[in-house]
C-alpha cells in the first residue's frame, strides 16, 4: 500500500515529529491510555504503525473489497445501501400473552425482526411447575411449557414473514420444534420459515452457565438438529455463535473474539465429524458479539472476526462454497456497563456502543434498554433504544458508504493485532486439547474471571473512570425512571395453563412420542425428528428435557478446577 | 483473637450470571478472608447446610434473576428453621431499590447493587462480624 522508501522516509519524519511532541507532553489528561479491555494503545498511528503496509499486495490480502474474501470490509457488496441492518429487539416477559402483545407492539414500531427472551426455568429445561422453578417464572423472558404457549406468542404473527431469533440454548431443539408446529398449522411451509436458534452451548459452559446436559450428547444434539435445518429448514441459521456472554463475564475484546471463533470452529469440527459436509452446513452459522463501550477496539474487533473466519473456513477446513467464509452477526449493546447510577446517561453509552457495531458491519443489533441494571426494561426505555438505532440508521450518515473506518491506520493496525492476538489464543487452546479439554479444566472460565477482576480493580484503583460510579457522582440520587415489575400472579396463572394443558392433552400420545425420544437418544437415530413429534404431542420442554436427563446425565460444573489457579 | 473471617457466598436459584460473585469472593480473599463459594444452583437448605457444616460468620447471597423476592426470604426461613440466625446473611443482585428496602427489613443485613465498590462490602463484613463477634463475648 504504502513503498518501502516512503515508510523509511515517514519512520525519520516520526523521530523528529517525536522529539518536539515530547516538549508538550507534560502532565497526562488520563493516569493511562488503554482500552477498556487494558490493551495500551499508542499515541499516534501512521502508515508505519501497520505491519506490512510496505508490501505490494498488503490491501487485498489484509483489507480487500467489500463482499470478497477476506470479507475484512463487510460480508456484502452494497451493505447498508441494499439493506439497513436488522433492528432486532430482544424481548420476553412474564406470559406467553404479555409477550405476544410485546413482540406486537415492537412491529407496529417499525421492528423488523423479533428475538424472544425466554425465563429461566425455560432455558433449564424445568416446566413453570416444577419446584425449582419457583420465583423464576416470567422473570427473566416468558415461559414456555408446551407448543400451546408458543402458539400464543406467535398467534396473528405470520411466520412467513417475520424472522425470529430465539435465544436458548441446552433446550433449543425443543423450541425450535414448538416454533415449526406453529408454522406447520399456519401452513407456512419449514423452507420458508426464517431465524436464528442461539443453540451455543460451548459458550455456556465458559460463560453463561446455563448448561442441562454434559457437552458430548449436546453437541450430538446440536448436530442432529444442523443435520435436519439443513435439509428442510434451510433458511434458518442453526447457531448463533456467541460471545456476547462471554464479554459479559468479564473477558477482554480479544479473549471475546478468540474464544467465541474457537467455538464455532469446535462446532465445525463436530459437524464434519458426524459425516456432513462443509458447505452444506456453514453458511447457516452465524455470529453474535457484543459491543461495549471502546469504541474503536469493538470495530477492530468485529473487522478481525470476519477476517479470521473467512482464512480459517477456507484454508483449515476447505470450505469451497464462498457463503461458508462470511461471518455474518448480530451485535447486542453491552449489558454489563450500563450503570444503575444515572440510568438515563446509559442511552449515551448504548448509542455509542450501537454506532461501532454499526461502523463494524453488523447484519443486526439489538440496543439494550436504559433500565437494565435495574430490571426488564419498561416499554418507554425499550422504544428509546430502538429509536437510537433509527437515528443511527437514517440520521448520522454513517450507513452512506461501506465500512468508512477502513484505512485508518489506528483500525487496521488494531485489526491486524487483535487477530494476531486471537491466533496466539487458538494456539494456545489446541496445546491444551481443543475447547472441550480447556472447558474441563477451565480454561476460559479462570481466564474470564482474571479479566473481570481486573476490571474491578482499575476501577476501585481510580486508574479508570466510570461516569457516575466512581466519579462525576450524584449525592443521594433518586433513581427517576419507571421500573418494570413482573407481577407474583404471572407465576401462578403460567403454572396453572401448563397444569391445564397437561391434564387435557393426549396423554398416551405424548407418552408414545417421550418413549421414541429415550430410544432415539439411547441409539444414534436423529433426535430432533422425535423431538418434534413430542412438541406436536404437546410434550412440554421439561418433560422431553427429563428423558434426556435420564439417558445423558446433567453437566456439574468442577468448582475444584475453576478455583485450582 | 483475630481470627480470619469465613464467608460462604453462594448462588440459588436457576440464573448462571457468576461475574458478580467471583468477583466479590477475590476481593475477600485479596481481603484476607476465608472463602468457600458453593457454585451454581443451590437450593436455600443446600446453602444453610453448608454454612452450618463450614461453620461460616456470614452467607453473601447473588441473585441476578429477578427471583430475589423469594429466594432471599427462603434463606432466612431455612435459617431460622436451624437455628443459624447468628450467621450474617447479605447479598447482591439486580434488585431493585423498593425491593432492596423490603429485604433489609426482613432481616438481610445488607443488599449490595451494581456500581458498590468491593471494597464497600469488605468495610460492611469486617464490621458486621466484629460486632456479632463482640455480641457472643457479651453473653
Amino acid at each position: 500500500m504504502f513503498n518501502k522508501k516512503f515508510i523509511d522516509k515517514l519512520q525519520a519524519n516520526l523521530a523528529e515529529w517525536d522529539k518536539t511532541a515530547a516538549k508538550t507532553r507534560g502532565k497526562r489528561s488520563m493516569p493511562r491510555f488503554f482500552t477498556i479491555s487494558g490493551a495500551d494503545i499508542d499515541e499516534l498511528y501512521t502508515p508505519a504503525s501497520i505491519e506490512g503496509a510496505d508490501n505490494e499486495d498488503y490491501y487485498y490480502k489484509s483489507i480487500g473489497l467489500p463482499g470478497e474474501y477476506p470479507y475484512t470490509r463487510g460480508v456484502h457488496h452494497t451493505l447498508y445501501r441494499t439493506k439497513l441492518w436488522t433492528m432486532r429487539q430482544f424481548a420476553g416477559m412474564g406470559t406467553p400473552k404479555q409477550t405476544h402483545d410485546r413482540f406486537k407492539y415492537i412491529l407496529q414500531q417499525g421492528g423488523t425482526g423479533l428475538s424472544t427472551a425466554f425465563d429461566l426455568p425455560t432455558l433449564m429445561g424445568f416446566d413453570s411447575d416444577h419446584p425449582r422453578s419457583l420465583g423464576e417464572v416470567g422473570k427473566c423472558g416468558v415461559a414456555v411449557d408446551t407448543l400451546a404457549d408458543m402458539e400464543i406468542i406467535f398467534g396473528g404473527i405470520d411466520l412467513a414473514r417475520v424472522s425470529t431469533s430465539m435465544t436458548i440454548n441446552s433446550p433449543a431443539s425443543m423450541l425450535l420444534a414448538m416454533y415449526l408446529v406453529v408454522a406447520e398449522k399456519q401452513g407456512v411451509p419449514f423452507d420458508k420459515v426464517r431465524g436464528t436458534l442461539q443453540n451455543d452451548i460451548l459458550k455456556e459452559y465458559i460463560a453463561q452457565k446455563e448448561f442441562i446436559f454434559p457437552p458430548r450428547p449436546s453437541l450430538r444434539l446440536i448436530t442432529d438438529m444442523m443435520r435436519y435445518c439443513t435439509k428442510h429448514v434451510p433458511q434458518w441459521n442453526s447457531i448463533s455463535i456467541s460471545g456476547y456472554h462471554i464479554r459479559e463475564a468479564g473477558a477482554t475484546a480479544v479473549q471475546e473474539l478468540a474464544f467465541t471463533l474457537a467455538d464455532g470452529f469446535c462446532y465445525v469440527e463436530a459437524a464434519i465429524e458426524a459425516g456432513m459436509n462443509v458447505d452444506d452446513f456453514a453458511p447457516r452459522l452465524s455470529h453474535f458479539f457484543n459491543a461495549h463501550s471502546d469504541f474503536f477496539e469493538e470495530i477492530a474487533k468485529y473487522r478481525a472476526a470476519r477476517r479470521i473466519w473467512a482464512r480459517h473456513m477456507r484454508e483449515k477446513y476447505k470450505a469451497k462454497d464462498p457463503r461458508s467464509w462470511l461471518l455474518r452477526f448480530h451485535t447486542q449493546t453491552a449489558g454489563c456497563s450500563l450503570t444503575a447510577q444515572q440510568p438515563e446517561n446509559n442511552i449515551v453509552r448504548v448509542a455509542l456502543q450501537a454506532l461501532s457495531g454499526v461502523l463494524g458491519g453488523t447484519q443486526s443489533l439489538h440496543t439494550n434498554s436504559m433500565d437494565e441494571t435495574l430490571a426488564l426494561p419498561s416499554e418507554k426505555a425499550a422504544l428509546i433504544a430502538l429509536r437510537t438505532q433509527q437515528i443511527i440508521a437514517y440520521e448520522s450518515g454513517v450507513a452512506n458508504t461501506i465500512d468508512p473506518l477502513a484505512g485508518s491506520y489506528f483500525v487496521e493496525a488494531l485489526t491486524d493485532r487483535m487477530e494476531a492476538e486471537a491466533e496466539e489464543y487458538f494456539a494456545e487452546i489446541e496445546r491444551r486439547g481443543g475447547v472441550l479439554a480447556c472447558i474441563e479444566e477451565g480454561f476460559f472460565q479462570k481466564e474470564i474471571a482474571q479479566s473481570a477482576y481486573r476490571f474491578q480493580r482499575e476501577i476501585e484503583n481510580d486508574e479508570r473512570k466510570i461516569v457516575g460510579v466512581n466519579d462525576f457522582v450524584l449525592e443521594d440520587e433518586e433513581i427517576e425512571i419507571p421500573v418494570l415489575k413482573i407481577d407474583r400472579q404471572v407465576e401462578q396463572a403460567q403454572v396453572a395453563f401448563v397444569k391445564k394443558i397437561k391434564a387435557e392433552r393426549d396423554n398416551e400420545a405424548v407418552k408414545a412420542s417421550l418413549g421414541r425420544l429415550r430410544q432415539v437418544a439411547q441409539g444414534d437415530g436423529n433426535t430432533f425428528e422425535a423431538i418434534l413429534d413430542c412438541a406436536r404431542a404437546y410434550a412440554s420442554v421439561g418433560e422431553m428435557c427429563d428423558v434426556l436427563r435420564e439417558v445423558w446425565g446433567e453437566y456439574v460444573e468442577n468448582q475444584a478446577a475453576l478455583q485450582a489457579s | 483473637m483475630n481470627q480470619k473471617i469465613r464467608v460462604l457466598l453462594a448462588k440459588p436459584g436457576l440464573d448462571g450470571h457468576d461475574r458478580g460473585v467471583k468477583v466479590i469472593a477475590a476481593a475477600f480473599r485479596d481481603a484476607g478472608m476465608e472463602v468457600i463459594y458453593t457454585g451454581l444452583r443451590q437450593t436455600p437448605a443446600m446453602i444453610v447446610d453448608a454454612a452450618i457444616q463450614e461453620d461460616v460468620d456470614a452467607i453473601g447471597v447473588s441473585i441476578l434473576s429477578g427471583a430475589h423476592m423469594t429466594l432471599f426470604p427462603a434463606v432466612l426461613e431455612e435459617m431460622k428453621a436451624r437455628g443459624a440466625e447468628d450467621i450474617i446473611l447479605f447479598g447482591g443482585g439486580i434488585i431493585p431499590e423498593d425491593d432492596r428496602k423490603q429485604l433489609e427489613k426482613m432481616g438481610i443485613a445488607r443488599i449490595f447493587t451494581p456500581g458498590a465498590p468491593t471494597e464497600e462490602a469488605i468495610d460492611f463484613l469486617r464490621k458486621a462480624v466484629a460486632e456479632k463477634k463482640s455480641d457472643e463475648k457479651m453473653m
